[in-house]
């Protein structure tokens, strides 16, 4: 198969070409500041005002509750270090998870130099919080927790309702990392107690560059990049209108055909699962089977580096990845394997493949052939397995 | 068409030796080996060493030139297990570590080469000034680059008879000037970097805060032979006692891990007479200064030996030995005294012999052989 396979859709899909349509005006004709007095801006303004409708209707949420960042990871780290100094006289605990996307764990770290305490809550096997430790952690002075909606290496998605019900209860804000869930999964902030969100257009076939916090109305955020007064004074710098654009008509996009892309990546990701299972042996699925997004498969295949997988993969046109593309493309054995109780030489042969809309039956059967071919001439040359055989004679 | 795996830096030699291999029809991909422990990018950066993040960029963009595939391996826990503890229990045992010695044989080639055999390459390639011969007696070995005046065959020595056959060292029959000029007209953007640092992961030169931080952090494998006996582990650390060849106490030092054989500079003493450290007994935390005429000596003994030219040694062998990089070599006879150590007797005495370096055996331009000195 000459043509490429594309199966690393949590690190950044395809950008649909209606989305690339839409945007395509506000390059050379809609091209005003939307801060500026004349007509001709005020139509781009519109252009925006009714992206961030789109973006707000994916997750239940009112437009004025919806701020475009450069990205997730900017998300994030508004939301983490905007509490920390706000609510600094109300207390300086977090409460997070080990399993966090690094714009998280990253921002945590950071904050914890800078006198801010986090617990960092354990998962159970498949990636699950665990709620009961989580509600033990919470302390007087706990001001925000901060849980990702779905994981982006394993895919399980968290128990996010029960983890907004805690917040309530105890009063606490809520924040979640929803980058890999928005417009993939049904999200209701309201019915979820939702308080801050996360999300970021390149993961759901929109542009790169782009992405938005929610902040439900009424809670007191300061800027967090300073500068003019673009976002209702929350986020300065002169709007990335294209990006904003392209992020409307994806959410729109991603919203409409939810259920009918679900069903689709469902099917694929489950004969992707089943036939490596069924027909590769010393290997396990990570990550909850039921509460799992649609598009993500994650084994560990026993007596291999996933390096190398990764590589022969890639000559055969195979994109895939061992987890996070976010560290230079070389791999250290991924904090979420770690943290579900995969040992590092297991951690170490892992492969996540995440499908697409795209995708096709066929290309599934292709890369499961190439994937059993490689994993056994790996083996073959594996001390590991050589041992391993020898002593199971 | 064979496939080869090119270990680059960015820099020019293994980019050229990319570029060589390629013209001459090899499958060739790039790999740029991710070593480091130490994730504070800035120092990485500054560092700009073989390994570092830059290093990562520079050799993309080389690779992308040539129109080849290129990758990036980790090898964090490799070289975190082979050299750098390694290194640190070394010191900790009152000898001086060569850590390139190490890095290459157990890093760069023994890891390198299996995750390239495991991709499908029959080779690996590097930039070194050095050529692999086979032997008419069947065996492979390094030869000298005859136009490089810096000599890179010292830190080979330990390679594998296995490792040689499987490896390609394209710009060994070139000079240097050559080499650049071949950058220049393909317009490679290759990197100017050293040539080479003192220890890659101690960009600083301060081997012995690196030593300490390293300990207090307990980053130092368990099972390492030094901190068998618990605190122990510190002992390189403590202060204690200069004393000169007659025993008397003449001063302090602050931890003996701080001084290798031979070294005169920062000890802080005034003897009337340059004072130079002699020898260090870590068993009672004394290092023993002398004067410049006591440091030599005739002869060595190494173990861990591994021969390249030869299969063994029968009775005794005419040799010129190296006893650590810079050296440049003395004429000497080796014989085997035990299954694993070689006597080696120089015609001339040597200064600062170094337990812990390692000692090579060449006989002309092909390499003999080498072992860690005791």
């Amino acid at each position: 198969m000459e043509k490429k396979i594309y199966l690393d859709n949590a690190a950044t899909t395809k950008t649909r070409p209606e989305v690339v349509e839409a945007m395509l005006p506000y390059f050379t004709e809609l091209y005003g500041n939307p801060s500026s007095i004349y007509e001709f801006s005020a139509q781009v303004k519109r252009g925006i005002d009714e992206a961030r409708a789109k973006v707000a209707k994916v997750i239940g949420a009112e437009s004025s509750e919806i701020f475009f960042t450069g990205g997730g990871t900017e998300a994030d780290n508004w939301a983490l270090k905007a509490v920390a100094e706000v609510y600094a006289s109300k207390g300086n605990h977090i409460i997070t998870s080990k399993i966090e996307h690094h714009a998280i764990l990253h921002t945590c770290e950071y904050l914890e130099k800078n006198g801010v305490e986090v617990t960092y809550i354990d998962v159970d096997e498949n990636g699950i919080i665990k709620l009961d430790q989580l509600e033990r952690a919470i302390r007087p002075t706990t001001i925000l927790i901060s849980v990702m909606f779905a994981n982006n290496e394993i895919g399980t998605i968290q128990p996010i309702k029960e983890i907004g019900a805690i917040a309530k209860k105890h009063d606490i804000l809520f924040h979640t990392d929803a980058v890999q869930a928005f417009g993939q999964v049904p999200i209701d902030v309201n019915e979820m107690n939702i308080d801050m969100l996360s999300a970021s257009a390149h993961k759901l076939n929109g542009p790169k560059g782009i992405g938005c916090l929610y902040i439900r109305k009424g809670i007191k955020l300061r800027s967090f990049i300073h500068g003019g007064g673009q976002e209702r004074k929350r986020r300065a710098g002169t709007e990335n209108v294209p990006g904003i654009i392209g992020f409307g008509k994806a959410a729109e996009i991603a919203l409409e055909t939810m259920e009918e892309r679900a069903r689709k990546e469902i099917r694929l990701r489950d004969l992707l699962m089943k036939r490596i299972l069924d027909e590769i042996p010393f290997v396990r699925v990570n990550g909850d089977k039921v509460r799992r997004l649609p598009n993500n498969v994650n084994v560990s295949f026993q007596f291999i580096e996933g390096e190398s997988l990764l590589i022969m993969l890639d000559m055969n046109n195979i994109c895939a990845s061992s987890g996070s593309a976010c560290t230079s493309g070389s791999l250290d054995p991924s904090h979420v394997l770690l943290a579900i109780g995969l040992p590092h030489e297991i951690a170490h042969g892992s492969l996540r493949l995440t499908v697409g809309h795209e995708n096709t039956e066929e290309e599934i059967n292709f890369t499961v052939d190439r994937i059993k071919e490689i994993v056994e001439k790996l083996r073959r040359m594996s001390p590991l397995y050589e041992d391993f055989m020898k002593k199971k004679q | 068409m064979e496939k080869v795996v090119v270990g680059m830096s960015g820099g020019v030699d293994s980019s050229v030796a990319a570029y060589l291999l390629k013209k001459a029809g090899y499958d060739v991909i790039g790999v740029t080996m991710q070593i480091w422990q130490d994730e504070d990018s800035c120092t990485i950066e500054e560092n700009g060493g073989c390994c570092g993040l830059s290093a990562v960029e520079d050799a993309r963009r080389v690779a992308a030139v040539l129109d080849i595939p290129y990758y990036v391996m980790n090898f964090k826990q490799e070289f975190k297990k082979h050299v750098i503890d390694y290194f640190v229990s070394e010191y900790l045992q009152a000898r001086t570590p060569n850590p390139c010695i190490a890095c290459n044989r157990f890093v760069k080639w023994e890891a390198l080469l299996k995750r390239s055999l495991d991709i499908g390459a029959s080779y690996i390639a590097t930039g070194h000034y050095a050529g692999i011969v086979k032997l008419p007696n069947g065996r492979y070995t390094i030869k000298k680059s005859v136009t490089q005046s810096k000599d890179q065959t010292y830190a080979l020595y330990n390679l594998t008879q296995f490792q040689l056959a499987h490896t390609l060292m394209p710009v060994g029959a070139y000079s240097k000037d050559e080499i650049r000029a071949i950058a220049a007209q393909l317009k490679l953007p290759v990197a100017n970097k050293p040539d080479s640092q003192e220890i890659c992961f101690v960009p600083d030169n301060d081997y012995a805060a690196f030593i300490e931080e390293y300990i207090r952090d307990n980053k130092l494998a368990d099972n390492e032979p030094a901190d068998k006996s618990g605190d122990k582990k510190y002992a390189g650390l403590l202060p204690g006692n200069f004393i000169n060849t007659a025993g008397e106490v003449i001063g302090r030092h602050k931890g003996y891990i701080h001084y290798t054989i031979g070294q005169r500079k920062g000890l802080g003493i005034a003897m009337g007479q340059p004072m130079f450290v002699k020898e260090i007994r870590p068993d009672s935390n004394e290092v023993v200064l002398a004067g410049a005429n006591e440091v030599f000596s005739d002869r060595l003994k190494a173990r861990n030996i591994n021969f390249m030219a030869i299969e063994g040694l029968d009775g005794e062998l005419e040799v010129e030995a190296k006893i650590r990089y810079s050296h440049k070599g003395a004429r000497c006879v080796i014989r085997q005294t035990g299954e694993d150590e070689i006597l080696c007797v120089f015609e001339e005495p040597q200064r600062a012999i170094t337990p812990g370096q390692a000692v090579v055996f060449y006989q002309g331009d092909y390499c003999i052989g080498g072992g860690t000195i005791v």
